[in-house]
């Protein structure tokens, strides 16, 4: 293994270390994604028997938009609370004066909020379809595309908040479960970005998830894959990471300039 | 060789200079103390020295390797230790150590941890949760992860604070002795001046941000016309001159 690579792995086996001896951090990986399946899938199941087949394939539709959102959601989340963690430890002193380099630290961070996700999403995914006979893997293959898109759109937004709290101190720490609730309403998880009005769907159109989901509704409802709307969540992942890292560049390098690697915890 | 070299080193925080033009070397195997009250400029200048914080203007190389441009070179070769940076306190003393094994890539970190677990008498506390142990236990806790790579430069923030007189003695004996096997360089900052008159070959006196005096403990007893070094700490931070000292 390179160093590279073990520096990488040292960070995530101190979190993984960590879960191992904390069943409630267990427990509150998948609590919430198995809650809000629980609540969507009985909601789905109550419209479905009032709507017939057509409400039945827009249940599936629903559904497929809960346990996706929380890819996105989870991936966002893990990164940013695997952050915190080191601050809550107060062990950011240890970790910046050793060899760890900051893009390592971001990919130990990406390692772990992968972990999480799958944990927390894959019970949600199980109960789906022990409980709904709801199959998130009837869309084939293409589900591959649209984990790693929202994946890459958790990681940018997550990015972006460890930039803040690096400028703004733990106090910043808040928008590490609310910031993605925020852009809710313009990713149309739930209904199509056309019932949006105007300006909502102007921004819609450059929120990755958007594209996600429509994608999403192409397969489950239409049948296709569209990859037209996979090319814009791409490339708008990519535009958004970009502009995350450089934030994150330049923010950690105004927290060394202003001692805030010392004091981030207060 | 000077392993450290700090050359007009300045930190200044809006209005606040913290360190003020400081210069100074420490030669290989030395340990230099580093002394002054509360709000003098150690911790901003250890801080400056381990990357952690950027200077306003100077320059630091440690190991040949400047601070500014190539920090990663040296700190594979650095470590630290200090009471008021804490470890993970939910996992165990040995996943701590594993950790930071990892981090610093200690070949054998299996057997690097046993044999630190034994010389620092550690070996009942490794499986126990960080957290739970008693202050002196995390500050020796502390001190074998700041030697889990067997550091050439090792900086240490008040390394003896918390311990008992026995416990705090047997540290030093083993600083002592790693520094006699390794060659290590120390820079220690700390106000127990017995500590630091047993371990320091040079010490540098600081107030305000500025070194206001440095030499060997020796040197300033001589200069200062004291018998031990916290009367010198006084009179330097009290304003008092060499010269007004007492006979």
């Amino acid at each position: 293994m390179s160093l590279s690579l073990r520096r990488i792995w040292g960070l995530m086996f101190r979190h993984i270390a960590l879960y191992r001896r904390s069943w409630p951090r267990l427990v509150e990986l998948a609590y919430w994604p198995i809650l809000q399946m629980s609540i969507w899938g009985f909601t789905a199941n109550f419209f479905i028997a009032r709507g017939g087949s057509n409400a039945a394939v827009i249940g599936g539709a629903v559904m497929g938009g809960v346990l996706l959102w929380e890819v996105a959601l989870r991936s966002q989340m893990g990164m940013s609370i695997t952050f915190l963690e080191e601050i809550w430890s107060r062990n950011l002193g240890h970790v910046f004066v050793s060899p760890l380099r900051p893009w390592e630290l971001v990919a130990a961070l990406i390692g772990m909020s992968f972990l999480r996700m799958m944990a927390g999403v894959i019970p949600a995914v199980l109960l789906a379809w022990a409980l709904y006979a709801f199959n998130l893997l009837s869309a084939g293959p293409v589900l591959v595309l649209f984990f790693l898109n929202l994946m890459v759109m958790g990681w940018a937004v997550a990015l972006a908040v460890i930039s803040l709290i690096l400028r703004h101190g733990a106090g910043a720490e808040a928008l590490a479960w609310s910031v993605l609730f925020g852009i809710t309403p313009f990713s149309a998880v739930f209904y199509p970005v056309s019932v949006l009005p105007h300006v909502a769907r102007e921004i819609a159109f450059i929120v990755p998830a958007s594209h996600v989901f429509e994608g999403m509704r192409a397969v489950l409802i239409d049948g296709r894959i569209a990859w037209d709307e996979l090319g814009w969540a791409a490339l708008l992942n990519l535009l958004w990471l970009f502009g995350a890292i450089l934030i994150f560049r330049r923010q950690f390098q105004v927290a060394r300039t202003r001692g805030a690697l010392i004091s981030i915890g207060e | 060789m000077d392993v450290i070299a700090v050359s007009h080193l300045s930190k200044r925080y809006d209005e606040t200079l913290a360190v003020d033009d400081v210069s100074f070397t420490v030669a290989r195997g030395a340990t230099l103390g580093l002394l002054g009250g509360n709000g003098a400029g150690k911790t901003t200048t250890i801080a400056m020295l381990l990357g952690l914080l950027v200077p306003t203007s100077g320059e630091i190389r440690v190991l040949g390797h400047n601070m500014a441009t190539d920090r990663f070179a040296a700190l594979a070769r650095m470590n630290f230790s200090s009471p008021y940076v804490s470890l993970p306190g939910r996992i165990s003393v040995r996943e701590n150590l594993q950790v930071y094994g990892h981090l610093y890539g200690v070949t054998n970190a299996k057997r690097r941890i046993a044999e630190l677990a034994s010389e620092l008498d550690l070996e009942s506390l490794l499986d126990r949760a960080a957290g739970e142990l008693s202050a002196g236990q995390k500050t020796r806790v502390a001190l074998a992860k700041s030697l889990i790579n067997k550091p050439d430069v090792l900086l240490l923030d008040e390394p003896t604070a918390s311990l008992d007189p026995d416990t705090g003695d047997l540290v030093r004996s083993w600083l002592e002795r790693y520094r006699a096997e390794t060659g290590c360089t120390i820079l220690l900052a700390s106000h127990n001046m017995a500590e630091v008159e047993r371990l320091c070959s040079d010490v540098v006196m600081l107030k305000k941000g500025r070194i206001v005096d440095h030499g060997t403990p020796q040197e300033l007893l001589d200069r200062y016309g004291r018998v031990d070094l916290e009367d010198v700490f006084l009179d330097i931070a009290r304003g008092r001159t060499t010269l007004e000292a007492p006979e």
